[in-house]
């Protein structure tokens, strides 16, 4: 069943560096979180002013997102919802509930408040690509491939989806780790066969 | 209204515009500055922090923040109030 979905590319993101389709593309190992989120940004050499806008964690998964998609995606071979996106973490938007949490003593931040969700994530993807297909946001405690791989051929043999982008997306303080997959139905040049095997495999690349 | 600019690009956090890139009297919302309802919410929180005044009718609020103009008046009037 599982050989008629294919992974056609890979991205990761931790540990200061940022990796597509297994290869090292950036390296920035003197910065913080922030600056360097700010610094894969620029990297990728986009204009949009809403990044500088969003928590770490939506930074975090956009980013890997705009690596995965760029020369590996074809937006025209599918309909707004036939694109879905799953998700998953551990520790869901805790990151920016604490710094809500902290403003909250003297004046609440509306722009803070926004990102209390970890699925605002899967919203700012689909706001830049026009996505409109299935999503979710699932909490586990750690990468479950093999929920993700039945999940998503669940949502592709039955048609739900064509495509879909799937993986884990996690910030927690300095703590950082985005590993997201392409899942499409034909196989393509470097594609491998989406198996929870090869998931863990890319997921383990540059563990951290 | 120099200040005024850089409290507004600090508190909403755009980062790739300078002062001199906001005109006086251009719109901050939809064109223009293109900011958001969030972003409206965001420029209260301001006007609370920075000038202690509160915005008390909401009806009052696409006149006041129309664009950095209308804003410096809006806090201008109110302080001479408070004189």
């Amino acid at each position: 069943m599982s050989n008629d979905l294919y992974i056609s590319a890979s991205c990761v993101i931790t540990n200061h560096v940022v990796s597509k389709n297994e290869q090292s593309i950036f390296e920035n190992k003197a910065a913080t979180l922030p600056d360097f989120l700010v610094s894969v940004y620029r990297f990728l050499n986009i204009q949009y002013p809403k990044f500088h806008k969003m928590d770490n964690l939506s930074k975090l998964g956009w980013l890997a997102n705009e690596v995965l998609l760029r020369n590996n995606f074809d937006a025209a071979k599918y309909k707004p919802d036939e694109t879905g996106i799953v998700l998953m973490n551990a520790n869901s938007s805790l990151d920016t509930d604490i710094k809500y949490v902290a403003t909250t003593k003297e004046m609440a931040s509306p722009a803070l408040f926004v990102y209390t969700l970890p699925n605002i994530v899967i919203g700012e993807i689909s706001i830049t690509h026009h996505f409109k297909g299935e999503n979710a946001f699932f909490i586990c405690n750690e990468f479950d491939a093999g929920f993700i791989h039945q999940y998503v051929s669940n949502l592709a043999y039955n048609n739900i989806l064509q495509c879909c982008i799937c993986g884990w997306v996690e910030v927690l303080n300095n703590e950082y780790k985005a590993v997201l997959f392409l899942i499409e139905k034909f196989k393509s040049v470097n594609s491998i066969i989406f198996t929870k095997e090869n998931l863990y495999k890319i997921y383990q690349l540059q563990n951290g | 209204m120099s200040d005024l600019k850089m409290q507004i690009i600090a508190q909403l956090n755009l980062q790739d515009t300078k002062p001199e890139d906001i005109g006086d009297d251009q719109p901050l919302f939809v064109e223009g500055l293109g900011l958001d309802s969030i972003d409206a919410l965001e420029l209260i929180v301001l006007l609370q922090q920075h000038y202690k005044i509160k915005l008390s009718n909401a009806e009052d609020g696409p006149k006041v923040f129309k664009t950095v103009r209308t804003m410096a008046e809006y806090i201008t009037a109110h302080q001479a109030q408070n004189a």
